[in-house]
């Protein structure tokens, strides 16, 4: 894959920094925060829900100056390293920042992303428990699912013009996304999403789910299977968008570890409603979304 | 190794004839490694007396070991005298702040401000350095060796422990045993606590067998309900952290600050009756206590 210029790679690192968080966590952040007695385990569930104030956490945590023996890969984790108190200050920080635009000039919509994401990452940790269980983290999985796909609101916040071109050449021509934003911008959103986590010391396996999940000729991995299998089943069923539409031919590429058919794996995994519904409240998008 | 205590209060200086026996200042301990090299634990109010009693013998070479910059743990600082003597030389080490994302060396430029303190951080004449710690990454001090280990608490804190020729003592600046943050009956119960149990054995870990554990024990069991998620222990909490790290003798200190002295001993009577075989020997801490390891 063609590199990044040094100089962009400066400017996309250094710009996250300003990116804000959605608006229900930062609304449901301030809300809280303004009573001394909020629980701590709302306040997690709050955070963990959106994946710039993840990112944000996992990439303080991780920083040289805790030179923790083990990389942390969750919110909770984060929690008992750094204390509630340090968490919701950062939080409070984040939320600071503002709010995303649901719509940017790249036309990309951040809360049907949101809204991927989070169901990505529900359906990637259920899919763990089920098939992957001791060979893989539930909460790892979710965390992947979470933060897979971060490049592209990176992309849509900071590089709009070259993201929305992307967007159109996935929409109108038979190219991925990832595809397309390679031939634009130089790199796709699996690549930035890695650069990110990985300049900020995340876990080796995140940074390679992140990297990887597009990727034909990687070795899987029960994390990656899991991952990429939650990105199927959640884009062929059109929950949330991320910008990929869904093509049938990628039904041949899924991960062998599941059942041999996807309607069969989604089967199993019981009543995926509740996941979605909870999802779309935080997204804060109707049914039609 | 001699270790003497300085500032044994918690939260607030607290003089008065209810505390006269243990003392009202907040946290201060001195630390004498075999070679006489000086560390210092936290600037609470007791480094004021403790500064008094350096100006004997200039010039000071004095290295203070911050473990979080709350203000019972700083608040004497900008009255460390040695700061304002040329020659002497004053190094401070502290945690990197998450939040404001600065190092330690804003700790004096946050007190030293022309609204709060009349003198400017330009002003002060001892050759002072900063230095922000790695945790878990030691410092040596003369013969003795200081190392950082992350604890629990509403702000980064750092405990100490110093290690000379053999002898060690842990500090734990102040700390709070993890609880879970979730109840039983929530989903992420079972996850958060192993998260929890891993915390706890690697803190015992670092923290280690040592000839002295000097521990927050700001509440008493009975008071803890009340204080959950303030960042302190108990007694009790205490006595289990220095059995499980083999500590041979045990300090309790950040006295709770509307607790008189006669009040100090019931409670700490009480616990001692509550644990006949603690494991190692319990002692409140006094100011002016000194112990030689």
């Amino acid at each position: 894959m063609p590199q990044l210029s040094p100089e962009l790679e400066r400017r996309l690192t250094t710009a996250v920094d300003r990116m804000p968080a959605f608006p229900k966590s930062v609304q449901t952040i301030l809300e809280m925060t303004r009573n001394i007695n909020c629980l701590p385990k709302s306040l997690v569930g709050v955070v963990e829900k959106d994946p710039v104030m993840t990112m944000k956490i996992l990439r303080v945590i991780n920083s040289a100056y805790y030179g923790l023996p083990n990389k942390i890969s969750s919110v909770g984790q984060s929690v008992v390293y750094l204390g509630i108190n340090t968490i919701k200050n950062l939080a409070l920080s984040f939320a600071a920042v503002g709010i995303l635009p649901r719509f940017n000039s790249a036309g990309f919509d951040v809360q049907r992303y949101l809204l991927h994401s989070l169901t990505v990452g529900s359906v990637a940790r259920l899919l763990c428990e089920k098939y992957a269980r001791g060979e893989a983290d539930p909460g790892d999985c979710y965390v992947a699912g979470l933060l897979h796909d971060f490049g592209k609101v990176v992309f849509a916040q900071f590089m709009s013009a070259e993201f929305v071109l992307a967007l159109t050449i996935a929409a109108d021509t038979d190219k991925p996304l990832h595809v397309a934003e390679s031939e634009v911008i130089g790199a796709d959103h699996a690549y930035v999403g890695a650069l990110l986590a990985k300049k900020w010391q995340f876990g080796e396996t995140l940074v390679e789910c992140i990297r990887d999940h597009h990727a034909s000729d990687v070795e899987p991995t029960p994390m990656l299977d899991c991952l990429r299998m939650a990105d199927a089943i959640c884009r062929k069923h059109a929950f949330g968008d991320s910008g990929n539409p869904w093509r049938d031919e990628e039904l041949a590429r899924l991960p062998t570890r599941f059942a041999a058919d996807i309607e069969t794996v989604i089967a199993s995994l019981g009543d995926l409603n509740k996941h979605v519904e909870d999802a779309r409240s935080f997204a804060q998008i109707g049914a039609e979304g | 190794m001699k270790v003497k205590m300085w500032g044994v209060r918690g939260s607030i200086p607290s003089p008065g004839p209810r505390t006269v026996r243990y003392g009202g200042n907040t946290t201060c301990i001195e630390v004498r490694s075999d070679d006489d090299s000086l560390v210092i634990l936290d600037a609470g109010t007791g480094i004021f007396p403790l500064a008094q009693s350096l100006l004997a013998r200039l010039p000071v070479q004095a290295n203070i070991f911050i473990t979080h910059t709350h203000w019972d743990h700083i608040q004497g600082l900008p009255f460390f005298v040695p700061l304002y003597i040329p020659g002497n030389k004053v190094r401070i080490h502290g945690a990197f702040d998450l939040v404001s994302m600065q190092g330690i060396e804003q700790v004096m430029n946050v007190q030293l401000q022309y609204s709060y303190f009349p003198i400017r951080e330009a002003e002060l004449k001892a050759g002072i350095e900063y230095e922000t710690l790695t945790v878990g990454e030691s410092v040596a001090i003369g013969d003795a060796t200081v190392t950082p280990v992350l604890m629990n608490h509403p702000v980064t804190d750092l405990g100490y422990r110093i290690e000379c020729n053999g002898k060690s003592v842990f500090f734990t600046g102040d700390h709070e045993p993890w609880l879970n943050i979730y109840a039983p009956e929530d989903e992420g119960h079972a996850e958060y606590q192993t998260m929890v149990e891993q915390r706890q054995a690697e803190l015992d870990a670092a923290i280690g067998p040592v000839d002295l554990l000097i521990v927050d024990t700001a509440y008493t069991q009975a008071e803890y309900p009340q204080k959950i998620g303030w960042g302190h222990g108990t007694f009790d909490t205490a006595i289990a952290m220095a059995r499980r790290v083999g500590a041979k003798r045990l300090l309790c200190t950040h006295h709770e600050p509307t607790r008189s002295d006669d009040d100090l001993e019931k409670v700490f009577a009480e616990v001692l009756a509550r644990h006949p075989d603690p494991g190692c020997e319990v002692m409140l801490a006094s100011e002016g206590l000194e112990i030689v390891l």
